[in-house]
């Protein structure tokens, strides 16, 4: 059971918006007392889903806040777009695997990185993807 | 929007990145560097990290791309002060930035480059105390 609390929502819609959810999230991660490899895992997995949310969701935003269970404090983000949704998640999850440009590590290695991941997508209705990184 | 100031040391071309680089920041630095590459006939690029609070993908992959553009324009590129915290995340994520050499800090970059050369003049330049090209 986690409460999130004090969300701040960016709007994603240009590559400045990508810099300043990093920036948000670093703030967040520090306050939360993540340790330094911590923080630096948080904002790179949070860099590579706002750019998804931009190039794959056509925008969208990003939702920051602390949260908290009984033993830890972490900071949550959420990524949503109303895009053309993934409709092979197993297969978007894989290492290597892109529908664009890109080099396919963004869903699959920001997983990697925290220790919440939630991803939730409607073909046609966009997607939704939940990290969490608690403090150690 | 930022442009990123390449400064030329002799025979390379030495970049320090100090800004939250935007993705249209890393394209233009790396259309920066292929152009300044051509003009001045460097044969090293030392790209200095230190300041760089992540390396994504986006980034990893401008890395790579610059070391590979420079390798077919004859230069070698040395990326020099990653933190240890970026490291880690950077083989967490899954990126080996392929075709990228790495050293601790900018004098262990340019001492890298040295070695892959036997040109004295270039020596001559990068070693510190020398007479410096500008």
């Amino acid at each position: 059971m986690t409460e999130a609390s004090d969300a701040t929502v960016v709007e994603i819609a240009s590559d400045a918006d990508v810099v300043r959810v990093r920036q948000l999230v670093r703030g967040l991660a520090v306050r939360a007392g993540l340790s330094l490899v911590d923080q630096t895992k948080l904002i790179t997995a949070s860099s590579e889903l706002a750019r998804n949310t931009l190039v794959y969701g056509g925008g969208g935003r990003a939702i920051v806040s602390f949260t908290q269970d009984n033993t830890r404090r972490g900071v949550e983000a959420q990524f949503v777009d109303e895009g053309p949704g993934i409709p092979d998640v197993d297969q978007a999850l894989q290492d290597g695997w892109t529908s664009g440009s890109g080099l396919g590590l963004g869903l699959s290695g920001s997983r990697r990185l925290v220790d919440v991941f939630d991803l939730d997508t409607d073909v046609g209705a966009g997607t939704r993807v939940r990290i969490v990184k608690w403090g150690r | 929007m930022e442009r990123i100031p390449i400064y030329k040391i002799g025979d390379i071309l030495l970049v320090s990145i100090q800004i939250d680089l935007q993705d249209q920041d890393a394209m233009n630095l790396q259309d920066d560097l292929s152009n300044r590459v051509v003009e001045t006939g460097a044969h090293g690029v030392v790209i200095d990290i230190s300041a760089l609070e992540l390396v994504d993908s986006f980034i990893g992959r401008m890395l790579s791309t610059i070391a590979a553009v420079s390798r077919v324009l004859d230069a070698r590129t040395v990326v020099v002060g990653m933190r240890p915290a970026v490291a880690i995340t950077l083989v967490e994520l899954g990126l080996s930035l392929p075709g990228v050499e790495t050293a601790l800090d900018v004098e262990s970059g340019l001492a890298l480059i040295a070695s892959h050369l036997s040109d004295s003049e270039f020596i001559d330049a990068a070693v510190p105390g020398a007479a410096l090209d500008d």
